[in-house]
């Protein structure tokens, strides 16, 4: 065991932790916001818009999160007309190209979570705000989704660990993540397990964190 | 179309060898995962406390570390580990690990704390009093464990083992870092050579939903086979 190892990639490491905790955030902000939209659309009677949106999260839950990685990092670069539009800015950026990876990613998940959460909700919930009076739209944004939130929430927290672990993912891309500053660490010295143990307890801790939050999250909203 | 013909012109047949390099690798984790969850699951069903953590810590660590952090360690550390362990024995020559042996043990452990955390719940989920009963009926341990709780089990952990069947095929494209040429490097040294990223990536893609598509029609008549008569 080198001690002194450990102790001196521990500033570097948390370093990176930065930057894994700023995609994490990021991807999730964008990812909640695809996943209610999807969920609505899966939610849509018209078969055409469903369908749209029950492929959309089949693929993306169908196939590794590196391979999306590479196709919108590598492969979007090769449209020649994309190259002449404003996206290009953005996409030929590591950085944007894994949030929108990471959040289409989880925007794809969180779109089922969302979905068997509106799906669970009682119908004498909205019946009773019918036959008050209220409208559609606020049935949906004051009953539905304070509803459906609640629901998720358990399921919401495991894909926040598992996105938090995708995150590590951006090594690839050439972004200094936790795990891509660990790689670095570990082929420079030759001493996995010391960084191992040091990167993975960093993990461990957010892991430890996020579960927690959540925890107080249910607790706070249980009814 | 002609990128992915078969023989020196196209990429189809490394393709095709690729595919099959994955689905070996997917499945031999799993197994490794099984005997993991073997091990671990009646740590972590145990009433000694100490077993007990040992077995927590396990799913617990592995299941809150990126699974590519664990195949970097495996990949840089595997080698070292064996040599270690061989020079106890009083061999002293550099060994080295074929990239298969140690993305399967990577990705092995990691579906292995999928899998405990499966069986461990199947296991809680019998009844208890089929345990009583059999406690009761004078029927021997392991052959209250082969033909009362093991059959039980299985029709509970099967949908929930298709899960972790799915993140471990899912999982194998991480091994392309250390350069076991399954779909995801063929991919990669097909694109840098023909410079269509796009092309080639996307087609892994659909390699990969082909994967999970057919085996989830597969797991779905296990599923079928195991739950006649409820």
């Amino acid at each position: 065991m080198d001690f002194e190892l450990m102790i001196n990639s521990f500033p570097k490491l948390l370093n990176a932790t930065f930057i894994t905790l700023k995609l994490l955030s990021a991807s999730l902000f964008f990812g909640l916001f695809i996943g209610l939209l999807f969920a609505v659309l899966r939610l849509n009677k018209n078969p055409i818009i469903n369908k749209f949106a029950y492929g959309y999260s089949y693929v993306f839950r169908g196939t590794p999160l590196l391979v999306q990685i590479f196709i919108i990092y590598f492969g979007l670069g090769q449209i020649e007309y994309l190259r002449s539009t404003i996206l290009w800015v953005i996409l030929k950026e590591p950085y944007w190209c894994a949030i929108i990876a990471f959040a289409l990613n989880t925007g794809a998940y969180t779109s089922e979570i969302l979905r068997s959460a509106f799906q669970t909700i009682k119908p004498g919930f909205i019946e009773a705000g019918k036959s008050l009076g209220i409208s559609n739209k606020i049935i949906f944004y004051k009953i539905q989704i304070p509803i459906a939130i609640r629901q998720s929430l358990p399921a919401y927290g495991n894909e926040i660990i598992l996105m938090l672990k995708g995150t590590s993912l951006a090594s690839t891309v050439t972004l200094m993540d936790l795990t891509g500053v660990a790689k670095y660490i570990i082929s420079t010295t030759f001493k996995p397990i010391e960084v191992f143990i040091v990167a993975g307890s960093i993990y461990l801790f957010m892991t430890f964190l996020i579960h927690n939050l959540i925890k107080f999250l249910e607790k706070k909203y249980s009814y | 179309m002609e990128l992915l013909a078969f023989g020196k012109t196209g990429w189809g047949d490394e393709l095709l060898i690729a595919t099959l390099m994955t689905i070996a690798v997917s499945i031999t984790a799993m197994l490794i995962g099984f005997l993991f969850a073997l091990i671990f699951t009646p740590l972590k069903l145990s009433k000694n406390k100490f077993l007990n953590i040992v077995g927590n810590s396990y799913t617990t660590v592995i299941r809150g570390v990126p699974e590519l952090l664990v195949i970097y360690l495996f990949f840089f550390g595997g080698s070292g580990a064996v040599m270690y362990v061989a020079s106890i024995f009083g061999y002293n020559e550099y060994i080295e690990i074929n990239a298969f042996i140690t993305g399967s043990c990577a990705i092995g452990i990691i579906s292995g704390a999928y899998s405990t955390e499966v069986f461990r719940g199947a296991i809680q989920s019998i009844d208890k009093g089929q345990f009583e009963a059999s406690k009761v009926l004078g029927i021997k341990k392991n052959i209250q464990f082969y033909k009362v709780v093991l059959p039980q089990m299985l029709r509970l952990a099967i949908p929930n083992l298709s899960n972790v069947w799915q993140i471990t095929l899912k999982d194998t494209s991480l091994i392309s870092v250390t350069g076991l040429v399954e779909i995801m490097r063929q991919s990669y040294i097909a694109a840098g050579s023909t410079r269509d990223p796009l092309f080639f990536y996307s087609f892994a893609a659909v390699l990969y939903l082909l994967l999970t598509y057919f085996s989830m029609k597969l797991i779905n008549r296990l599923e079928v086979k195991y739950s006649r008569g409820y």
